[in-house]
């Protein structure tokens, strides 16, 4: 795990269709104001690839990550999740999309204060019924796969910012969901532990989860096998990484 | 089904870690549901007690014996067509026994006239003033409602000749003759000397206001033959069958008429009277209490849900990310309004068991404290109070959880 240079293999063949969205656009309403933060996307992600959103500040790159992780509908165009039209979801079957289908990791880790790694690990399984002795199973094994199997006690304020990410991960994959989604991981993360987050993130790759990273950074972008460009809620351009 | 219960689990959890984390706060919180219980408890144990008190002393009137007596035992406002009724009297009572022996089938026993007044009592140093001396016949002894401790009462022909004997109230035995049993000592009612024969078993006090136990039974005839010594007379009926009291009474009011040969249309110049007439007059007093009650009560769990309110809703305020995390995460709605559902109801329990706790310890004080108060702590009182507390946590914690699981998860997240 060199955070120097990340080993880079070829792209893995590409699997079934996951997300298809077309024609999405969200807008939202500042008083007299609206703001269109996506203006019309299409777009089609495969099991198996791993995807960098890039784009300036307000481009709607965040607006695109909650739409594709179901915790926000489009304000017209269509999403397909697995098939299934999202828009026409009630609140609780996006919530069981977001629990089952979906590992979501964010640029402030959002760990909750008082629960340990462990704990912290474990609430998705809480949410999907998973009892306590496979649940704490289950969320070890996640820790260890992130490095963490000597950490599992440690409190969030316990650990350091590159450790909270990892718990963070192990939180977004501990329930096995089709996608991974990582609003700007390293945003909060100095250059160094920001390249060994990358790095995991590579070896997650070559575990075969799919991952779609949201970076304004264009080193960070690199890692990933295909490139999305946003701009003003319009996609720029669209493909593998140079 | 066991997800729910996974989410119930966690719920608790965040709730007691939440009460833990901010626990002075949590403290002042509870204080109100806290005082709110101990109101409601207080409230219950005292109502209970004036239920209780005032039935015991009811018991002491006699279930099945009717009083026969110039004034009815309620507010009258035509004083006036009271004052004029003739005195009731020993011949009464001999007339009217006659009456019941010649009715076949009677509803009632026997007729006995006591006659009542207040006096005082010496024996060797000791002086005991307000003590009830009631004079009465050797019939007594069958409508008495308490036993006879120690002794006999006196019997039918002690009663006629007058002899000087009488029988105490334990308090006048207790305080007379601290050291030793009363039996066959002396006591001295009026300047004239009476032996003891038997003490009364302990009674209590009658709805707080006097104490039955603070009384003589005396012959009437012994009474009435020392100067000085004017008192009440009213008849006590003993009634068969206590079942069927209300038609005993409609035969005693009959029976009252032909002894006193009053003429149909005419005005009863008596009145008969039972405990019931107590009961009628104490279910509004009774009923003031508990209006009040509940007002005082109702305004102190108000304050208390209030504070449990605001509490929540601060509560869900500072922790809008976390719950746009844990709606990322896959928390349903109902898993978000759970959790503070429980957080609130969590407070408001734990106010509530203090309370109780409190209230019971209060309760206990004061029974050692003042014996003679009818405290009844019950258990149905206590599953009352946690069925409160619990229902003040819904109640006011709804609006906030409510709040809280509505929250847009993309707002949430960005609240700062
Ligand atoms: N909840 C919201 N309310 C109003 N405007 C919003 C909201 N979320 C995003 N926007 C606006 O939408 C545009 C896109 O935002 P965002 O997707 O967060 O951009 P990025 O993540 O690329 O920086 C911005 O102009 C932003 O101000
Ligand atoms: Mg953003």
């Amino acid at each position: 795990m060199s955070a120097a240079a990340p080993a880079r293999r070829p792209a893995r063949a590409p699997g079934d269709l996951v997300i298809r969205i077309e024609g999405v656009t969200k807008l939202y309403r500042m008083g007299a104001e609206t703001i269109h933060a996506l203006r019309g996307v299409n777009l089609k992600i495969r099991r198996n690839e791993y995807l960098a959103v890039m784009g300036p500040s307000g481009s709607g790159k965040s607006t695109l990550m909650n739409m594709l992780g179901c915790l926000d509908t489009p304000s017209a165009g269509r999403y397909d999740f697995n098939g299934k039209d999202v828009a026409r979801m009630v609140d609780d079957e996006l919530a069981e999309i977001r629990n089952r289908e979906i590992g979501f990791v964010f640029q402030t880790f959002n760990l909750l204060p008082r629960s340990d790694a462990l704990h912290n690990v474990e609430l998705p399984l809480v949410y999907a019924g998973v009892r306590p002795a496979a649940r704490r199973e289950r969320a070890l094994g996640a820790l260890r796969n992130v490095g963490l199997g000597d950490r599992i006690h440690h409190k969030p304020n316990e650990m350091s910012g590159g450790q909270r990410q990892r718990v963070a991960i192990a939180r977004a994959l501990v329930n096995h969901p089709s996608i991974l989604l990582a609003d700007e991981p390293t945003g909060n993360l100095d250059s160094r532990t920001g390249e060994e987050i990358m790095a995991l993130f590579e070896d997650l790759y070559e575990q075969g989860h799919t991952i779609i990273v949201v970076t304004h950074e264009e080193n960070i972008a690199r890692h990933a096998r295909r490139v999305v460009r946003l701009r003003d809620g319009l996609i720029e351009s669209d493909g593998p990484v140079a | 089904m066991a997800r729910l219960f996974q989410e119930l689990v966690e719920s608790v959890r965040i709730a007691f870690g939440q009460i833990r984390a901010n626990g002075l706060r949590s403290v002042l919180t509870a204080l109100g549901v806290i005082i709110g219980i101990v109101a409601v408890t207080l409230m219950g144990t005292a109502i209970n007690g004036i239920d209780i008190g005032f039935n015991r002393s009811l018991a002491m009137l006699g279930e099945d014996v009717l009083y026969v007596q110039r004034w009815p035992w309620r507010r009258v406002e035509d004083w006036w067509s009271y004052v004029n009724r003739p005195a009731l009297e020993v011949e009464t009572a001999e007339r009217l026994n006659r009456v019941i022996e010649a009715t076949p089938g009677s509803l009632l026993e026997v007729a006995v006239p006591v006659a009542t007044r207040g006096t005082s009592v010496r024996a060797g140093e000791l002086r005991l003033a307000g003590v009830m001396l009631f004079g009465t016949t050797g019939d007594y002894a069958r409508i008495v409602t308490t036993d006879v401790a120690e002794g006999r009462m006196f019997n039918a022909v002690e009663a006629s000749v007058g002899r000087p004997v009488c029988v105490l109230g334990s308090a006048v035995a207790e305080n007379l003759f601290p050291s030793g049993s009363a039996l066959d000592q002396q006591v001295q009612i009026r300047g004239e000397l009476y032996t003891v024969i038997g003490v009364l078993a302990k009674q209590g006090e009658f709805l707080g206001l006097f104490s039955f136990d603070n009384q003589i039974v005396a012959p009437l005839n012994t009474m009435r033959r020392q100067t000085g010594i004017r008192a009440n007379l009213d008849l006590r009926v003993k009634v068969r069958d206590k079942t069927r009291l209300a038609a005993a009474e409609e035969e005693l009011i009959g029976a009252m008429r032909r002894v006193r040969g009053q003429l149909p249309g005419e005005r009863d110049n008596f009145s008969v009277n039972q405990q019931q007439a107590f009961k009628e007059q104490l279910d509004p007093v009774k009923a003031g209490i508990a209006l009040a009650g509940l007002f005082i009560t109702g305004l102190s769990l108000f304050v208390g849900a209030i504070g449990i309110m605001n509490i929540t809703f601060v509560s869900v305020k500072e922790r809008t990310k976390e719950i746009g995390t844990r709606k990322a995460l896959g928390a349903r709605r109902r898993t978000i309004l759970l959790q503070f559902l429980i957080e609130a109801v969590s407070i408001c329990l734990i106010g509530g068991l203090v309370g109780l706790g409190v209230t019971l310890a209060a309760s206990l004080v004061l029974a050692t404290l003042l014996p003679a108060l009818p405290i009844a702590f019950s258990p149905g009182l206590m599953a009352v109070s946690v069925l409160v507390s619990i229902l003040t946590g819904v109640v006011s914690g709804f609006a906030p959880a409510w709040g809280a699981s509505r929250l847009d998860p993309v707002v949430a997240l960005r609240y700062e």
